[in-house]
């Protein structure tokens, strides 16, 4: 049943603060609040305050985060790679919003700006949640392409252009997790509802003219947890940093589920 | 600690390969309810005599009771597949999920019942 009170190591506490070097004093200043845990050294989480001079930082978040490790603190630990919005990697939660750190200007933030981990999500350490359940979900969709045809034996598989317009909105999805884990079904039965992100995945290839096997996709996640946990809340259109709608697939999902019942 | 793998875990039991009639009805029952409620508030608010023989004179009306009984039929319904989901949302101890989803059923399914006893009672009277 539910539970109303976070267990007693759960409690995030006031941590360090870490003023910026004095040659910088003078410049524009700004602090981030962000969020400390291990899990193998366990205790509880913190938050430390970084005082960081805008004006010898690049302009997104991750760039401060990226200066603070480099230049402050090296015990700060997050997941970033590409740091331009292909990877899916720096997905945490800023300012109370899931997003990429590296596409979330600093300026775009009023006031401290306060950094978490993914929310819902066990901590590995700082801002690196364990997504193990997630990937494993995305893998029991069998995100790849399911044919009975072979291919042609001189060429690829072709498709219409129309067809791959088709696939727009949900071939750009880079699996960052923002909306999984911004949704409250998600939060509350995330060991078995699959989860926007997945859900959108599932569709993409339900959507495509070159896979053969929609009807085997549908029945995989015709269940009242996995699929219909989804009450259309929309927190996964308002959290996907690439601005795609999860919640639109999913919806189209429930219209073929109840097509092809006539 | 489990020593299944992740994907083991992830997909559990399988799809129940149930959901899209419940959400069809769902769907279907609000849908009907639009026409229905919207009948029964006007023809409330259109009774001149409140009497309680006023009303039971205009409960025993065909015209009346028959849509007062599919009102509430499909009111009952739509209750009975909304307390579900709700209880699967927020219950998360199995066999009490169960439970309650029984229960619940149970009691609308008397509740149902004895809403349209009352109309057929006084429409058969």
């Amino acid at each position: 049943m539910a539970k109303f009170r976070l267990p007693a190591n759960s409690i995030v506490r006031k941590g360090r603060y870490y003023a910026a070097a004095g040659a910088s004093r003078g410049g524009r200043i700004r602090r981030f609040v962000v969020y400390r845990y291990d899990a193998a050294a366990g205790g509880n989480p913190r938050t430390d305050t970084y005082e960081v001079d805008l004006d010898d930082c690049g302009p997104m978040v991750l760039d401060a985060l990226i200066k603070i490790k480099n230049e402050t603190d090296s015990t700060l630990a997050f997941r970033r790679s590409c740091r331009e919005g292909i990877c899916g990697s720096c997905s945490m939660n800023i300012c109370g919003r899931n997003t990429l750190a590296c596409t979330r200007a600093i300026s775009d933030v009023r006031g401290d700006v306060r950094v978490f981990p993914l929310p819902h999500l066990p901590v590995i350490r700082d801002l690196v949640p364990d997504l193990t359940h997630f990937y494993a979900q995305y893998a029991s969709i069998k995100p790849w392409m399911r044919t009975q045809t072979p291919p042609p034996p001189d060429r690829e598989r072709l498709q219409s252009v129309e067809d791959r317009d088709k696939l727009d909105g949900l071939e750009e999805c880079i699996l960052c997790a923002c909306c999984s884990t911004s949704c409250p079904s998600y939060w509350w039965n995330g060991d078995r509802y699959l989860g926007p992100a997945i859900l959108l995945q599932a569709y993409r290839w339900i959507a495509d003219s070159r896979d053969e096997a929609a009807g085997e996709r549908l029945d995989e996640i015709e269940d009242p947890f996995k699929l219909y946990r989804c009450h259309t809340i929309m927190n996964c259109a308002d959290a996907c940093p690439k601005g795609l709608n999860p919640a639109k697939a999913i919806a189209e999902i429930k219209k073929l589920l109840v097509a092809r019942r006539f | 600690m489990s020593l299944r793998t992740p994907l083991s875990q992830a997909r559990g039991l399988g799809a129940a390969k149930e959901g899209a009639g419940h959400w069809w009805a769902q769907r279907l029952t609000s849908a009907f309810l639009v026409p229905l409620v919207l009948w029964g508030a006007f023809s409330v608010a259109m009774l001149g005599d409140l009497s309680h023989a006023g009303l039971v004179a205009w409960v025993q009306k065909p015209l009346v009771s028959a849509p007062l009984i599919a009102l509430l039929l499909v009111v009952f319904w739509h209750l009975e597949l909304g307390l579900r989901v709700i209880v699967e949302d927020y219950v998360h101890l199995a066999w009490l999920k169960v439970a309650v989803i029984v229960l619940v059923d149970f009691a609308v399914l008397l509740l149902a019942v004895a809403a349209v006893a009352a109309v057929a009672g006084i429409a058969f009277r």
